[in-house]
């Protein structure tokens, strides 16, 4: 109980946030919200999962990833490709002049399935791939930096150019992967279908649970041994070194853990999205996600959460009645956030959070001890 | 190579490797005020391609005006854009660097945030100001046209014009930096920070000239974009990824690297480019690069700095 208590939730403060968030998510929005509204948060929520690895990435290990968008992508596009390939099945492509593959091959003159597709018509290895790739790319990618140690802004630079690689890769390579349109029309999965309300709810649900899941994960990660080490590489990376640690393997770690959890992410999204494309791996989408974490805390797991929410609803009004504003918004929320509110929104709550929970004490003793209250209490004791 | 003779695919080489100068010379221009910004100051200015933009714009409108109210100016009035450019780049810098960047100076990976905040307004502003549409400005009769050497080749004046300019440009920075006081406080401020303060520096005056510096020819690097391509919005997003790639590869800090790298990289692209399609070419030169900084991280010529 106390290892559940201290270890994945993080102590009292830790525990009451974790609640509220899971009762925001699983009661309070699903009750307030009509379908539409709900699956739009569902999709904000599997942002989230890119902010959340970013915490651990950024916020603790101080190694800015601007390349989030890469793995959130290759766990989306592993989805996708399987719910691609069951949507092409010979029956529903008979006019094709292949039946059997997909629709954007058979435009692009392929007359097979590429090798790489053959293994996403089974679920099993799509969901071992979408679990193990990207996590195995990052290892790629993390040691090769962090053991020749580049760190700071070069890792940053380079995360973002292998993001634009692989975007004009995928936009490229029209024939293997839908290129600019991504991997449209998805319909069931495991002849389920997807696009049913039923689904909607259901795949609304299994998100905030795996994303509640990641929360106690990634907490009992920070709080562990691991945790502190890794707070101590964020701030004096050479005296970690000097004691004896192997600070690139801590760093890999976080950065394969990060890649698994924005993987999850994005297979999440291609589920309730219904499709998958190149716009969701590139340079903005990446920066987009680091700003969801700027803003609800990069050091607050269940902040980044808010912050997510927050932006992407301010994005969906403004873009529907002040496109123009929205960007010198988003680019002043950037600049504020960075200069005045380095901790985010969670960095707020916990600066003036308490005024506000001791006017709610208060408020709760007054009513408590007035007459009023003390009768209110009766009444209720009595029924 | 079947279908080519010989003289052919000379001609082809030479033409590719042309364009690949054009590339080269927007690439060095954008590189080399980054390189001053990031590789002496070590700030990642993301709104670099909307200083460069800055630059485009400018000389757009000083076009514009001179085809309305002095057409017979219009021979010359490309010379007072690039210096228009430079300095209403630079002024933008200078204040951004006031309001912004020097409250982040001990958080690198701060100024990154910050800087894109910046572009993502200053784009917004030239959609605002300017309009969705790309724009390209008139350019001076002499501009246009180009030069035959053979009956085969084929190389457009902008380009020489461009490459020119470049020159110029590389050569005024290396004096500037290498050759002058100004440049003595720049390179000192960079290697010792606290000592350059002491013996009496005003390093706070040299970082905001620096930056401005910086900017000013990014608005240079967009005053010579205008001769090859339209300038939109979102220009500067374009060549971003591409420029700090330029910096990082050759070096941060070292002008001769920038120069190299800026050249193998705009070579690399525009001879693949032709032999493959566009975006495999790119992605290759990419692929390639950070092949190459994982195996020398501190990119071709690295020059020792002390923080």
């Amino acid at each position: 109980m106390t290892f559940v208590y201290e270890r994945l939730m993080g102590g009292k403060s830790g525990l009451s946030g974790f609640l509220i968030l899971a009762l925001f998510i699983l009661i309070v929005l699903p009750l307030s919200l009509d379908l539409f509204r709900l699956n739009l948060v569902g999709k904000y929520l599997t942002y989230a999962f890119a902010a959340i690895s970013l915490v651990l990435l950024w916020g603790y290990g101080g190694i800015l990833s601007l390349g989030q968008g890469i793995f959130f992508g290759l766990g989306g596009y592993g989805m996708a490709m399987f719910l691609k390939l069951e949507a092409s099945s010979p029956e529903n492509t008979a006019i094709q002049s292949t039946p059997g593959i997909p629709d954007f091959m058979d435009w692009n003159q392929l007359t097979e399935l590429p090798w790489f597709w053959v293994p996403f018509n089974s679920f099993t290895l799509t969901i071992i791939a979408i679990l193990i790739l990207p996590a195995a790319f990052a290892y790629l990618i993390g040691a090769a930096m962090f053991k020749r140690r580049v760190g700071g802004v070069y890792f940053a630079i380079i995360t973002q150019v292998i993001a634009v690689i692989l975007t004009v890769l995928i936009v490229g390579q029209q024939g293997f992967t839908g290129g600019i349109n991504g991997i449209t029309d998805l319909r069931t999965l495991n002849g389920w279908d997807i696009t049913s309300n039923s689904a909607k709810y259901i795949f609304y649900f299994i998100n905030c649970a795996l994303l509640l899941t990641v929360i106690m994960a990634s907490r009992f990660i920070l709080t562990s041994k691991f945790g502190s080490l890794l707070l101590a590489i964020r701030d004096k990376e050479d005296r970690v070194r000097f004691s004896g640690y192997d600070v690139s393997n801590f760093k890999i770690f976080v950065f394969c853990f990060a890649a698994l959890i924005s993987a999850i992410g994005g297979a999440m999204f291609t589920l309730q999205v219904g499709f998958m494309s190149p716009s969701f791996v590139g340079i903005v989408p990446s920066i987009e996600m680091v700003i969801f974490a700027a803003v609800g805390g990069r050091m607050s797991l269940v902040g980044v959460v808010y912050g997510t929410l927050l932006i992407n609803f301010g994005k969906t009004a403004f873009s529907e009645s002040f496109p123009e504003l929205w960007l010198f918004l988003m680019g002043g929320l950037f600049i504020a956030v960075v200069m005045f509110f380095p901790n985010g929104l969670a960095g707020i709550w916990k600066d003036y959070g308490h005024h506000l929970t001791n006017r709610l004490s208060g408020l709760r003793n007054w009513v408590q001890n007035s007459p009023a209250g003390a009768t209110n209490k009766k009444m209720v004791d009595n029924t | 190579m079947d279908g080519y003779t010989y003289s052919e695919l000379g001609s082809i080489l030479a033409m590719q490797g042309f364009a690949g100068f054009s590339l080269f010379s927007v690439l060095l221009l954008m590189a080399l005020g980054l390189a001053i910004i990031f590789g002496q100051m070590g700030v990642i200015n993301m709104a670099h391609g909307e200083f460069m933009a800055v630059g485009a714009y400018t000389t757009y409108m000083l076009s514009t005006l001179t085809e309305t109210y002095a057409p017979s100016l219009m021979p010359y009035y490309f010379f007072v854009a690039i210096v228009a450019a430079f300095l209403i780049a630079g002024l933008l810098g200078y204040i951004a660097e006031f309001v912004l960047i020097r409250h982040l100076y001990k958080r690198p990976l701060d100024t990154l945030l910050a800087t894109w905040g910046l572009s993502l307004i200053m784009q917004q502003s030239f959609r605002s100001i300017f309009g969705a549409r790309e724009v390209s400005p008139a350019l001076p009769d002499w501009l246009l046209g180009s030069y035959q050497p053979t009956d085969t080749i084929d190389i457009p004046l902008n380009g020489m014009f461009v490459l020119g300019l470049t020159t110029v440009v590389t050569l005024g920075v290396y004096y500037l930096m290498f050759r002058s006081r100004w440049g003595l406080r720049v390179r000192a401020t960079t290697q010792n920070r606290v000592m350059s303060g002491a013996v009496g520096i005003n390093t706070t005056k040299v970082d905001r000239y620096t930056f401005a510096l910086g900017c000013g020819i990014a608005g240079i690097a967009g005053a010579a974009f205008t001769t090859i391509a339209s300038t939109g919005p979102t220009t500067g997003t374009l060549y971003i990824v591409d420029t700090f790639m330029v910096v990082v590869f050759g070096g941060a800090a070292s002008l001769l690297g920038t120069i190299l790298s800026a050249f193998t990289i705009a070579q690399a692209q525009s001879i693949l480019e032709f032999f493959i399609s566009g975006s495999m070419a790119k992605v290759y030169t990419l692929l390639a690069l950070v092949l190459i900084l994982m195996f020398k991280p501190e990119g071709l010529f690295a020059s020792k700095i002390r923080r």
